[in-house]
């Protein structure tokens, strides 16, 4: 945690506490601001958090464990529709979300499985182009499966699905809260706090995944495969792992993407998609948790703030509309790649990831300190 | 005497060329054994046969009592022998301590649920590898440097860093592809008293090295290679005057193109 509001510069460290309880008040006020401006906006951040989960899962494949993926969407897309399947008028079945958020995690933990093994001995450029490969014939799987049973509809996609309901309080997300007769929480309020929880459960997890052997044994791989395999790290069973946890944490993200859109359709899951996410943490910093969260929040916001802006202008201007929300996304991407490989190829926030805690030699390092 | 490791005409081709041919050594507890030959001659080659990172074609290893899997480089460890790289190779992003916890990997349990559930054990664990990390760094003489990236390092502390991280897998043989390369006279000495107390306390050691004074010095026995095949293996004071070896190593001007 010390670590995120080091990553929010204003808040400066030089009272972590006080910038902790800051940034902690503003993230939990946060949806209410965005309110302020209407519920378009709440909606941007309910989504900002979801790519903030796929940020972080990619990131445990290609910021810790060096594997360059680019078709991490796949796993989304896995998750998504494996809700969609467990809980829609589609098969007719509606199962609740403890059972449905497991099983799609663990399809894309498989899936992500299914990847790793043909992927082994590859790197780079060469990992990089299987895993997009990859990526699209899961795209392709979601658009053709349609004979001789219909499994996913084809391009029209699957609707109607079920929204995500706490159980024992039995609240239905998707109703919203009605707390008096005539103060109500929306559901879009409600979806941010339950996606906020994910958020940062992923981070403790990824946190101690970091601060461990399994995660020192990616860095060593990343840092040096030959080495890692000379002392004694089974390399290809904790590739494997990375590409599994990734997924998982790509599956989960697509899973409460489903429930929150009702809706999900191949389009959702492009090769673009992919390189967003890959864009939004080597934007923030590759392999650091609080640089992949700045990333994936700058970027996701962003342009839909060059949207809500560039398309009033452009119909006041020309009266119609010459670039269209999508490309103006991409372009902005693209212009913050460049920008950023330019002027700070190490990402808004380099890494500083430690793989090792500060405090646990406590008096024998403090000692020595002295001494010297 | 007691064979730690045995290898018996263990042979590598690199297609047309044969790196190892017919090699047959024995390495006792607690020696130094030095392996010395001109550049080119299959030193390196053969730690890569004998770690795992290349399969032989021909021959095999035994290692205290049994055969060691080919090709397995974690199996190889995990059985006692570590290795260090003629060219140092670090885990750069990690500090020096990290790459001796690194090197801690194989001796630990702490499996995926330990990890997220942040179980004692896992915390335990985790206490006790940071614990035997930094003492290893005191070991070799560079706990100053324990939150040091280890790109940031020395030349001289890499090389001694990459033995410590050798070390944290507990090793019975360690071997050592040419750590004195690249040092100064200091360093050098340094590194030999630091050999020397590896092999009192217990592990017994392999060593590649150039610096004749250094291999004369130091090992127990030494074996020398030239062009894949071992032309002498003795105590040092038989190798120096072997005809064969002097030959190896004055006579021929081929060997200056590697
Ligand atoms: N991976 C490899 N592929 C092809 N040839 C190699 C490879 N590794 C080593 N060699 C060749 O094998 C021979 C022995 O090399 P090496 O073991 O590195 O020698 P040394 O360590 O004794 O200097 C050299 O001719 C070298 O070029
Ligand atoms: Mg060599």
């Amino acid at each position: 945690m010390n670590n995120i509001s080091q990553a929010i510069p204003f808040l400066g460290s030089r009272n972590p506490k006080a910038a902790l309880i800051t940034l902690v008040v503003l993230v939990l006020t946060a949806p209410l601001f965005a309110g302020l401006f209407g519920n378009t906006w709440v909606r941007i951040l309910d989504f900002a958090l979801l790519y903030i989960l796929l940020a972080i899962g990619l990131n445990l494949v290609v910021g810790f464990a060096g594997l360059l993926d680019l078709g991490y969407i796949a796993f989304y897309a896995v998750g998504a529709y494996t809700w969609a399947f467990l809980a829609s008028p589609h098969f007719g079945l509606h199962l609740p979300f403890y059972v449905v958020l497991p099983v799609g995690a663990a399809f894309a933990a498989l899936a992500g499985i299914a990847l790793g093994f043909p992927t082994l001995r590859l790197r780079g450029d060469y990992l990089a182009i299987v895993t997009l490969g990859f990526g699209e014939i899961i795209r392709i799987f979601m658009n053709n499966l349609t004979h001789p049973v219909n499994i996913t509809n084809g391009p029209q996609g699957i609707d109607q699905i079920d929204g995500m309901t706490i159980p024992l309080v039995g609240l239905e997300l998707n109703r919203g809260l009605q707390v008096t007769d005539d103060f109500k929480i929306s559901s879009l309020f409600l979806y941010y706090y339950v996606f906020l929880a994910f958020v940062v459960l992923a981070v403790i997890l990824v946190k101690r995944l970091q601060v461990s052997r399994i995660g020192r044994a990616w860095a060593a791989i990343r840092d040096d495969e030959l080495a890692a395999k000379a002392i004694g790290i089974n390399t290809r069973n904790l590739k494997l792992l990375a590409f599994a946890m990734g997924a998982t944490f790509g599956g989960v993200a697509g899973g409460l993407f489903g429930a929150f859109q009702g809706f999900v359709s191949p389009e959702s899951f492009t090769l673009m998609e992919s390189i967003a996410i890959l864009t939004m943490i080597v934007f923030g910093g590759m392999g650091n948790l609080a640089g992949v969260i700045v990333g994936a929040l700058a970027l996701s916001f962003l342009p839909e703030v060059l949207r809500h802006i560039a398309l009033p202008i452009q119909q006041a201007l020309f009266g119609k509309v010459y670039l269209d929300p999508e490309v103006l996304r991409m372009l902005l991407l693209s212009l913050a790649m460049i920008l950023m490989m330019l002027m700070k190829p190490a990402g808004l926030i380099p890494a500083q990831s430690r793989y090792s805690r500060a405090d646990l030699l406590g008096d024998k390092e403090a000692r020595h300190d002295q001494a010297a | 005497m007691i064979k730690l490791l045995e290898a018996r005409g263990i042979g590598k081709r690199f297609g047309g060329l044969r790196a190892l041919t017919e090699v047959s050594l024995t390495i006792n507890k607690g020696e130094v054994y030095g392996l010395i030959g001109p550049n080119g001659a299959g030193k390196t080659t053969f730690f890569n046969v004998l770690t795992g990172a290349y399969t032989p074609e021909d021959g095999e290893f035994v290692f205290n009592g049994s055969e060691l899997p080919l090709g397995k480089p974690d199996r190889i460890v995990n059985r006692g022998i570590a290795r260090t790289f003629q060219n140092i190779r670090l885990f750069r992003e990690m500090t020096a301590l990290e790459n001796v916890m690194a090197g801690h990997f194989i001796r630990t349990k702490t499996g995926l649920l330990g990890v997220l559930l942040q179980t004692r054990h896992t915390r335990e664990e985790e206490k006790l590898t940071t614990e035997r990390a930094y003492e290893l760094l005191k070991y070799v003489g560079i706990e100053r440097h324990a939150r040091t990236l280890s790109r940031n390092l020395s030349y001289g502390d890499q090389r001694r860093l990459e033995i410590a991280r050798a070390l944290a897998t507990e090793p019975r043989l360690l071997a050592l592809d040419e750590p004195a390369a690249g040092m100064n006279a200091t360093e050098t000495s340094q590194l030999r008293t630091l050999i020397e107390t590896i092999r009192s306390d217990g592990t017994t050691v392999l060593l590649i090295e150039h610096d004749v004074k250094l291999v004369m010095g130091l090992c127990d026995r030494v074996a020398v290679l030239d062009f894949g095949k071992k032309i002498a293996e003795d105590v040092p004071a038989e190798v120096q005057r072997n005809p064969a070896v002097i030959e190896a190593y004055l006579g021929g001007a081929h060997h200056a193109a590697h």
